[in-house]
């Protein structure tokens, strides 16, 4: 077991995969089943929301996955742009993606427990207008991505527009905090703090925070499996395309 | 890169350099409002600010793709990239140029369209000075798109997926002092915070803008 830059190179990155993959996939499913299943149907209602809190065990894990594989992206784009790792490249080309779905699933359940708790489906609060900004952050990435054919000079312009747009994304987050006071003086509906981020682990009784825990694990888990999963197809796709390249030179 | 700044000037204002096309664009935007809302100036008075601001934005948005296009296509670009000058100064230069061309103009056409839309007395003013703080910032975030996107097929569409998203601080600031300005409220935090983006912008992209355009034309 070397420093984490063995897995620099694609081989003993994809080797490493092979090997953990099962297992990670494995534990990623036990732990989705056991949080979803314990917090369905063995934890008790909530005395005002009632059955809606449930959604709970699917929001804030997917919340929580969204925004922080875009920090992965980050990571993996400043590796690229440092050291030129192509891994890294890939891991962020390969996170983008699922980060997408993890913020459209986010937003779709947010949507649906708004529905009978506030009376509309969607509502311009700051931190469902900064996660749909974020969401098209998500888009014009994977867009930017598909747009140039050189791979190199893709993962070269989708890093600096990473950086880029990580700074435009901290800057709307609190820019729209600042609209939306402007516009909403004293809004008294939009309690989303008491449901999304930290002072949910402060509130919310442990009888529903447990299978809260093992829920989020289980989509760190995923997203994990997801995203070795994709990248060492990506590795496998270059390959067989370096290999077409060299039949056809030859 | 005064030089640079004089000959973008030239090409946009001689014949086909499509000065004017922006400004046409956001004629034509605050002309179809009234139609879509009616045309009850109550309601208008009210979301004139805002509709102003999405306009000038979006006419700000339509002259990206022409701002390093054309320069590539017929290699001027190449040329650039390997004269004294730095492309950050190139970028500078061009983002300099479509201001001027655009920002500036829509700054000063605000104002009679505010007419049309039925601004409130004390909004002129206000209108005009966030539009002037805020449009390089909408240039420089432009000319970082543009270099982005530049020499790549379909790359107006994606240049306006890429740069929306980059708006979003700035028009909320922006059409913020624009609205208190209407109201007749204080402006002085939107404002102070629009200059301080469109600065800190101005300080900051033209390195991004250069190292992807430096990446583009490798």
């Amino acid at each position: 077991m070397g420093s984490l830059w063995e897995y620099a190179n694609p081989a003993a990155f994809a080797r490493m995969v092979s090997k953990v993959l099962p297992l990670l996939s494995c534990a990623a499913l036990a732990c989705l089943a056991a949080g979803l299943v314990w917090g369905f149907f063995f934890t008790p209602d909530d005395y005002r929301q009632g059955a809606t809190v449930k959604i709970i065990y699917l929001h804030v894990p997917a919340a929580m996955v969204a925004i922080n594989a875009w920090l992965m992206m980050l990571a993996a784009s400043l590796v690229w742009l440092i050291r030129r790792h192509h891994v890294s490249a890939l891991a962020a080309r390969a996170a983008a993606p699922v980060g997408l779905v993890m913020t459209l699933i986010g937003l779709a359940t947010g949507a649906i427990w708004g529905q009978p708790m506030w009376g509309s489906w969607w509502e311009w609060d700051p931190r469902l207008t900064a996660f749909l900004i974020l969401c098209l952050f998500y888009l014009g990435y994977i867009a930017l991505w598909q747009a140039v054919e050189d791979p190199d000079t893709a993962a070269d312009l989708t890093s600096v527009l990473c950086l880029v747009g990580s700074v435009f994304a901290i800057l709307s987050r609190y820019a729209v905090n600042f609209w939306n006071q402007g516009l909403h003086q004293g809004a008294s509906v939009m309690r989303v703090g008491a449901v999304t981020g930290s002072d949910t682990e402060e509130k919310v009784s442990n009888i529903f925070f447990a299978p809260l825990a093992v829920s989020m694990a289980g989509f760190v888990l995923l997203f994990l499996a997801l995203v070795l999963l994709r990248t060492r197809t990506e590795i496998y796709r270059r390959r067989l395309r370096a290999i077409e390249a060299r039949e056809r030179m030859a | 890169m005064i030089a640079l700044l004089r000959r973008d000037l030239r090409l946009a204002v001689r014949a086909g350099g499509g000065f004017g096309l922006a400004l046409a664009f956001f004629l034509i935007v605050t002309i179809l409002v009234p139609f879509a809302l009616g045309p009850g100036t109550g309601r208008l008075a009210q979301v004139a600010p805002g509709i102003l601001w999405i306009g000038a934005l979006l006419a700000c948005l339509l002259s990206l793709d022409r701002m390093l296009a054309l320069d590539h296509e017929d290699g001027t670009l190449e040329l650039l990239a390997t004269a004294p000058l730095p492309l950050e100064g190139v970028i500078l230069a061009k983002a300099g140029a479509h201001w001027l061309t655009t920002g500036l103009p829509l700054t000063l056409a605000a104002a009679p369209l505010g007419v049309l839309l039925n601004l409130a007395p004390g909004g002129y003013l206000w209108l005009c000075v966030s539009l002037l703080a805020g449009t390089p910032a909408l240039s420089m975030i432009g000319a970082f798109g543009a270099a982005l996107t530049v020499g790549m097929k379909r790359g107006g569409l994606l240049l306006s997926l890429l740069v929306l998203p980059l708006y979003v601080p700035t028009l909320i600031f922006g059409a913020e002092v624009a609205r208190r300005g209407a109201e007749g409220l204080a402006t002085g935090t939107p404002l102070m915070l629009l200059c301080a983006l469109s600065l800190g912008v101005l300080a900051a992209m033209p390195f991004a803008g250069a190292a992807v355009l430096r990446i583009n034309l490798r």
